[in-house]
């Protein structure tokens, strides 16, 4: 709980502090402008660096075999394509499922005492549904929110706006995302709250992101649903930002730069997060190595020459004695 | 080893997807265009404070449609005092007699498509 409650108040004073500042209409060519900019500049020099920087200069490591499928081995036993690959067909196969269905997040799976007494593992589908609604909500909101950024509005932001409000319940038409996402998002954080064992393993940088977005999302709920907003307004400034002229026209509430802002946070705080799991997935040995150490050889390529004398050769230099003792060889 | 070559390309996958609204511009972009009046309107403002109706016209819209549809109450009073018929026709697109020039240029670029004139009438449209 004590965690909890840094990141809830850490949380908190940031929320006042944009609050405060949305209100002040000096500072909304900071906010609206300079910190997006600044934002963005943030986000793609700290990936950058962190991924080329640091995690690329690490050397691939060995194959790591510890999938959890049979590997490939001979003709007659059943290898485990997905889970075990020995392809870069099937490396691109398990990449592929992890990063679009989350396969892995259904080995969640907890012991359990059952009546008898038996001792079960049961797989949880809970937190599978929870991520897959968030993360999958989470692309659709920001595709959709392409319709801000450009003009004429990109084909897909209006055709995913029109599935998402497929039910056109209420005037303006409810987004099925935004159920989901406020769904998911709260599950995921209740769930570090009051499930004893995850509070004890979760810290303060893991609450803090799921505050951000939740307020992020609740922002954009209000405007849409609530408040309004002058949307054209906004479209203004958002073409502004990305045609480097940026203007803040008058008339656009607080509770939009609130959302700007947190956004801003977001996108500042991202390189410097648990967050960057969304490169580091792709980037993960367990997951981006083929499991093809029996068949080929992987030499450290940095190794100092190693002199080997192979069994051909050495069966070259023993042929005639071998030959002469009876015993089997590969080239008689 | 390091897969240099497939962090790079990655990354630069990366680059190009949060820049896209930079380069969808440079290759596709327009101007915004401002929704206009007709030409010939007498009139000066709108049924309530512009501002009101830039982010509230929905509401208002949905609002009409209700006291109607339910309660047969066809009136509404502005805040000024003076009544209008609460019509999204013969109302709205009575001043607003270029819904093409108007309403729609915003919604395009909106990317809002309101399915109103699936059923309404624009009088000097096509629908
Ligand atoms: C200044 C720009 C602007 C003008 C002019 C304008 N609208 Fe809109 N309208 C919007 C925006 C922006 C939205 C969507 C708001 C959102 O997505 O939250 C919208 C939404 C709507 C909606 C709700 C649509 C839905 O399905 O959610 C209706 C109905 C509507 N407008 C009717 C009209 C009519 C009728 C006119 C012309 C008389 C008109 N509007 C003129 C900007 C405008
Ligand atoms: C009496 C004529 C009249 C009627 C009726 C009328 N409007 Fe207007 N409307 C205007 C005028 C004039 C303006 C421009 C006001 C200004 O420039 O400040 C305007 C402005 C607007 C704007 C803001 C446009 C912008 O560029 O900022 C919207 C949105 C709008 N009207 C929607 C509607 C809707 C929806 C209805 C019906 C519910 C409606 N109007 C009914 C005359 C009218
Ligand atoms: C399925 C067809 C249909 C659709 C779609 C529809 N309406 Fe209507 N609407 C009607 C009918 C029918 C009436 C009743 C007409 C009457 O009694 O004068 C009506 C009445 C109204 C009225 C009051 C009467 C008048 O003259 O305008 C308003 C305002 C209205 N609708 C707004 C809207 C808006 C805004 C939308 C889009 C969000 C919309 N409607 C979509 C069928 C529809
Ligand atoms: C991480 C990025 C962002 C997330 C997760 C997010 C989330 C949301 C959500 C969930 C909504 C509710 C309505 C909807 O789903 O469309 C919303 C609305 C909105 N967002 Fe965002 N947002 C983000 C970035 C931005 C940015 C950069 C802008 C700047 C243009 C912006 C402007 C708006 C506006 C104007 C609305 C109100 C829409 C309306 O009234 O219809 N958002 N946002």
């Amino acid at each position: 709980m004590k965690r909890f409650l840094q990141a809830a108040m850490l949380f908190g004073v940031l929320l006042a502090g944009v609050v405060v500042a949305s209100q002040a209409q000096g500072l909304r060519s900071v906010l609206g402008t300079v910190l997006p900019y600044a934002a963005v500049a943030v986000l793609l020099v700290g990936v950058i660096y962190r991924v080329a920087g640091v995690w690329g200069r690490a050397p691939v490591p060995f194959r790591i075999p510890t999938s959890c499928g049979q590997q490939k081995a001979l003709s007659w036993i059943k290898p485990s394509k997905l889970d075990n690959p020995s392809t870069t067909l099937g490396v691109i196969g398990r990449m592929a499922l992890e990063v679009l269905v989350f396969r892995s997040l259904f080995r969640n799976v907890r012991t359990q005492l059952k009546p008898g007494p038996k001792l079960a593992y049961v797989g949880g589908w809970e937190l599978w549904a929870a991520a897959m609604a968030f993360h999958w909500s989470f692309l659709l909101i920001v595709l959709r929110h392409m319709r801000y950024f450009t003009e004429p509005v990109a084909g897909f932001a209006t055709m995913l706006a029109a599935l998402d409000g497929f039910f056109e319940i209420g005037v303006p038409t409810l987004y099925v995302t935004n159920v989901l996402i406020v769904a998911g998002l709260g599950y995921l954080l209740l769930r570090r709250v009051f499930d004893p064992q995850l509070r004890m393993i979760s810290l303060a940088a893991d609450f803090f992101p799921l505050l951000l977005l939740l307020s992020i999302v609740v922002t954009g709920g209000l405007m849409r649903y609530f408040g309004h907003t002058d949307v054209a307004s906004i479209k203004e400034l958002a073409i502004g930002l990305i045609t480097f002229h940026p203007v803040v026209p008058a008339g656009i509430g607080s509770l939009f730069f609130v959302h700007l802002t947190l956004v801003s946070v977001l996108l500042a705080y991202l390189p410097f997060s648990k967050l960057m799991h969304m490169p580091g997935v792709f980037l993960s040995p367990t997951r981006n190595l083929a499991n093809n150490n029996r068949a080929e050889r992987h030499v450290n390529p940095w190794n100092a020459p190693v002199k080997v004398h192979t069994y051909e050769e050495w069966e070259e230099e023993f042929h005639d004695k071998i030959e002469a003792c009876g015993l089997p060889l590969d080239k008689p | 080893m390091h897969d240099s070559g497939k962090i790079l390309a990655g990354l630069v996958v990366f680059g190009a997807l949060v820049t896209f609204p930079v380069w969808y511009h440079a290759a596709w972009g327009g101007p915004l265009v401002k929704p206009r009046l007709p030409a010939d309107l007498a009139e000066k403002e709108c049924i309530a404070p512009t501002a009101y109706m830039r982010e509230h016209h929905m509401e208002l819209l949905n609002s009409w449609r209700a006291q109607v549809v339910r309660d047969g109450h066809r009136s509404w009073t502005g805040e000024n005092g003076r009544q209008w018929r609460a019509s999204l026709t013969k109302t709205c697109l009575r001043c607003h007699a270029n819904k093409a020039d108007f309403c729609d240029t915003c919604h395009s670029s909106a990317g809002v498509k309101p399915v109103c004139f699936d059923c309404h009438v624009d009088p000097k449209g096509k629908n």
